[in-house]
Formats: C-alpha cells, structure tokens, sequence
C-alpha cells in the first residue's frame, strides 16, 4: 500500500496513514462532545467525516499540501492559529484545519472564525459549523480560548481573500481584534505561512458598484478554475504575548506586526522551497 | 387536633404539564393554590383550583384569602391560543397585576418562568449565551414582543424591590410528555417540517428535569436570572430523525418564502414567527443555574427522543 509521507521540520517524516481507517481515527479523535457528538458550537467529528474522506484527496494529490512545523501545535490548551490569507475561496482554512486535525503529534480539530453573512446561506452554514467554523464574535471566541480550544484566524478576513492577484504574498493589513483576544485570555498564538493558495483562482476583475449594492466587500469575477497549485504551510512556534496592567489599543499594533513579520518569514520559507505552483 | 400548618404557594398555568408535574412534586410539603387562565383544574384534593384572569379585580380575592410564601408563575398564553393584543394583555399586564400582588401581600418567594426565546435567533449568535446577553427577540419578530416585555417586566421588579425575591428561568426547549410547546408538538407529528439547508443546534430538557430545576430554584431561591439548559446538544434534523419523524423539506430560499409556506399552513408546529428558529442556533449556557442551584439533569437526549418515537 503507497504510503503518503509529510516532511516535518525537525527532518522526521510522519505517516499520515494513520487516517486509513476512518473509524478508528473518529473514534480515538480527542474532542470532547455531547451524547450525539455535537459540542456548543456545532461541531461533529462525523459531520467531518466526509469532508475529510473529499479533503484527503485534495489534500495528497490535488494540492499535493506539504506540511511543516507541526510539532508546534500544543496537544491541548487554549491557542490561537493565526495565518495570511488568500485565493478567492477559503482553501487554505481547508487545507490548514485538515492539516490540523491528521497531526499525528496533536490532533485538533480548530474552531474558524466564519464571515457575518455565511450563517444565513443554506447547507454552507450547516457545513461550516459541523467542520467547526463559528461566527466571527468576539464573544464566541473568548468563550472557546476559555474552553482551551484552538481557534483559527485570518485577521486580513475579505481583504486577504479577495485581493488581486498582483498583490500575491503581500499581506494585507490585520485587525487587531485577535491579539486583543490572546493578550485578554492568555492564550499563545502560533503564526502560520500558507504559500499555494494565492495561485488558486485567478481575479480578472472587481464589479464594485455590485458588491456595494450586495453589501459584498467584493464582487469578483473570477477565472472558473481551480488551479492544482501546490500548498506548503509552515507553522511557526508558539509566540507569547504580555502585557503589564491595562490593555491598550495603541499597544497591539506593535504586537500584531510583529506576529505579520513572523507570518512573512513562514512565507519566504515556503516560497523557497517551491520552485513552480506544479512541484509535485 | 391542631391542623397542620404548611407554607402556601400559588402556581399559575395550572392546564400545563409541567404545572401538574411541579404541583405533583410540591404538594406534599406545601399548601398549593392553583390557577389558570383558561380553564378550572381538577388537580384533585388537597390543591384549590380557580379559573381566573390576572386583570380582573377578582384575582386580588385569591391574595386576600391566602397568605402566599411563594409564587410559581408557569402560566403563559402562546402565540397559537390567541391574537398579540390579548398576549400581551395576559402576558405582560397580567404579570405586572400579579407582581404587584406578590409585594402588596408580602410574599417571599417568587419565580417566573420565560424561556430562551427572548434572546432571539439571529444568525450573529455567539454560542453560549449566558444571562447578560441583550435581548434580540422582539427585533426579529413583534410576535415575540410580550415574552421580552415581560422578560423586561420581571427584571424591573428583580431590582426595584429586592424583597420578593424574583427569580427568572429561561429554558430551552422543554421535551416530553404532555408538553406543547411548537418543539415538542413537531417531535410528535408524523412529519416534520425542516428547512432545506438549514439544521441549527439545539438544546433539550426533559420535563421532568425542568420540574426538578423549577422546584429547587424555588426552594433554595437564590433571586436572579438564569438559563436552564443541559449542556448537550443536537442538531435539529437529527432530532427530528431520533424522534422517528420523516422530514418535510420546506424551501428555504428566498428567506420570505418558509414564512409564507408557514402564514399559508397555519400548523402549530412550523408557527411563521418562529421560522428563525428553524434556521439559526440560539444555544445558552446553563452552567450558572447548574453551579447556583448544584442542578443537573437526569435524563439523556436519547430518553427525550425515545418518547417521541414511541408515539408513533
């Protein structure tokens, strides 16, 4: 049986096989959950089943994902992953928070943070939410970090995502909210480099009077092809953030761009070791 | 002989089954008085029962003949027994009427019972609603307004006169036998209506636990306000299929849509005020009640839903 190989920093390679018996896996998967495998937020460990069953696909042979770093990931306590953003559609939540869940040194299963409207759209909001995705609320999230969850951010949120492809690996500017949310719960935040995912979907342009009428921070219209292009994600170590006394806004920026510059180096890395968007 | 002396509790909504159930459990120890909106009770001896409306001076009369140590106030008049004027009449000036009594007459111990409702199903919820959330209810729908009003109502009481010792409970859905509330009612039915595309997260307890957490709340009283809710949870398609329901796909797009299906079906089960419902999770957190009262439930899901099954 070929055996699927990931290449870790510490030069060890891990078989991610493990997942062949999908029984097994959900079975010994660590989350806790109610009676019919739901926590508060929706999630359900069988309700990823067949997204995981799909995402394996992609996962190993469409985007061909190399993994790096994930022995950084805590195998418990509270934690938030903070990555940039990028290619039209959120493959790369995808592929990280698969990437995440098959960690042979700590599985998890992440909490997203969801755009406003995706709640309001039918069997996408249903889907989301069993895959762990969760309203973006501030609330919603200090109640996860409290209930020493991991959490998965994007802070460039629709900028990331929508940008033009002539802005490919440059980051957008990122809120704030997020190292107001670690430095208020204690919690670590691991920056994370997702290089691949900017070389998806290609823009050809923004109907902006669309998307101001659509209440849509975009409208774009978009190339109808994913591209197989190969995803490399480095995560970095855990970063702790302090702060004596009284948090205050003007002391996040600091912080926040110091978390970008990680975030930027993680992608170096990665666009280092690519040499085309096709490496096998 | 000299005649056993118990403390006297009222307990509005005395037609309801969790009423009886609370009665069932209190009788023993207390003098109940029982009283509903719609119609005498026969809850047979020892419990006196009158059919009385709050807004008439009659009630009053209730007040003067007993001298109440506590209140239960269960009774509440929903969307499918009347029109929004005559809820709120009942609901929210009744309340105030009955309110005002309970500090007119000294009494003590006084608990109301909302639900979770009043928080409102929108699709920005966090999860874990716990009691210092705003009130979003009457925002998403006006058929609503007389649960917040008289949410409202208590809280103004809970402050201004600490004396009567309010507690407010807001559970989720209550399940089980004899239960008829929209949720319950739907588990019952054959077929279930859903909407397409939407399964939103739910929380249930069983009418017997709600009876345990309405009792010890009353007994120990600790006045505030607090969400009853297990902390368990299950998707509502998949309740609707543990109930041995078949599902009845209801469009769910364009939004106004399921709302016209419901105005035109008019069926209890799938109320048009009530279609956010269907759609968005609304999932509290119970732990403060739970630590307060040192209360958890006794019965699973699986055990609500078994019910269900059973009836069909």
């Amino acid at each position: 049986m070929a055996t699927k190989k990931v290449k870790i920093e510490k030069a060890e390679e891990v078989n991610l096989n493990h997942i062949g018996n999908w029984d097994q896996f959900i079975s010994s998967f660590p989350k806790p959950a109610g009676s019919y495998g739901y926590d508060a937020w929706g999630f359900n460990i069988k309700g990823v089943l067949p997204f995981m069953k799909v995402g394996k696909w992609f996962y190993e042979h469409y985007f061909r994902v190399q993994a790096f770093g994930l022995e950084h990931v805590p195998k418990e306590g509270r934690v938030l992953i903070i990555g940039n953003h990028s290619g039209q559609l959120p493959i790369d939540a995808m592929m990280l928070g698969y990437t995440l869940v098959t960690n042979p040194y700590a599985p998890r299963a992440p909490k997203g943070m969801m755009e406003f409207f995706v709640p309001q759209v039918p069997f996408i909001s249903t889907w989301f939410s069993r895959w762990g995705g969760i309203v973006g609320d501030p609330e919603n999230c200090r109640r996860l970090l409290q209930k020493e969850e991991a959490i998965l951010v994007f802070p460039e949120g629709a900028r990331g995502i929508s940008k033009p492809n002539s802005k490919k690996y440059q980051l957008e500017r990122f809120g704030n909210g997020f190292m107001r949310m670690a430095l208020e719960n204690d919690a670590p935040i691991i920056p994370v480099g997702i290089v691949g995912c900017e070389e998806i979907m290609y823009q050809l342009g923004d109907i902006k009077p669309l998307a101001k009428v659509l209440r849509l921070p975009v409208f774009p219209i978009l190339a109808p092809v994913i591209l197989p292009s190969k995803i490399i994600i480095h995560i970095g170590k855990p970063i702790h953030f302090k702060v004596d006394g009284e948090i205050r806004e003007y002391m996040l920026e600091e912080k926040v761009n110091h978390v970008k510059d990680e975030i930027n180096k993680l992608i170096k890395l990665g666009l280092e070791k690519r040499n085309s968007i096709f490496d096998k | 002989m000299e005649r056993e002396v118990k403390p006297q509790i009222l307990v509005t909504g005395a037609g309801g089954a969790l009423a009886k159930k609370v009665i069932n459990k209190l009788k023993a120890k207390y003098r109940i008085v029982a009283v509903d909106f719609r119609n005498k009770v026969d809850l047979g001896i020892p419990v006196e029962s009158y059919k009385v409306d709050f807004n008439k001076r009659i009630f009053e009369d209730i007040f003067r003949e007993h001298h109440f140590d506590g209140i239960i106030h269960l009774g509440r008049i929903s969307s499918s027994d009347s029109d929004r004027f005559s809820r709120y009449n009942a609901n929210v000036i009744g309340t105030r009427k009955l309110l005002d009594l309970a500090k007119k007459y000294n009494v003590k111990k006084n608990l109301i019972l909302s639900t979770y409702f009043v928080y409102g199903a929108s699709p920005y919820n966090p999860s874990l609603l716990d009691e210092k959330t705003p009130l979003k209810a009457s925002e998403l729908t006006m058929d609503l307004v007389d649960s917040v009003e008289l949410e409202n109502l208590a809280n103004i009481y809970l402050y201004k006169y600490p004396e009567l010792n309010l507690t407010i409970l807001r559970p989720c859905n209550i399940a089980g036998p004899g239960v008829r509330n929209t949720f319950s009612t739907l588990l019952a039915e054959k077929n279930a209506p859903v909407l397409l595309g939407f399964s939103p997260l739910m929380q249930f307890i069983h009418i017997d636990d709600m009876r345990d957490a309405i009792c010890t709340a009353y007994e120990k009283n600790v006045k505030g306000i607090y969400n009853v809710a297990p902390d368990d949870y299950i998707a509502f398609q998949d309740a609707v299929e543990m109930s041995g329901c078949k599902k009845l796909y209801i469009p769910s797009i364009p939004p106004i849509l399921p709302e016209r299906i419901a105005k035109f079906l008019k069926w209890k089960a799938f109320p048009a005020h009530l279609i956010n419902y269907f759609k968005y999770p609304v999932i509290i957190d119970g732990s403060l009640f739970a630590s307060t009262f040192k209360w958890k439930p006794t019965k699973t899901l699986d055990e609500i839903f078994s019910y269900y099954r059973g009836l069909k």
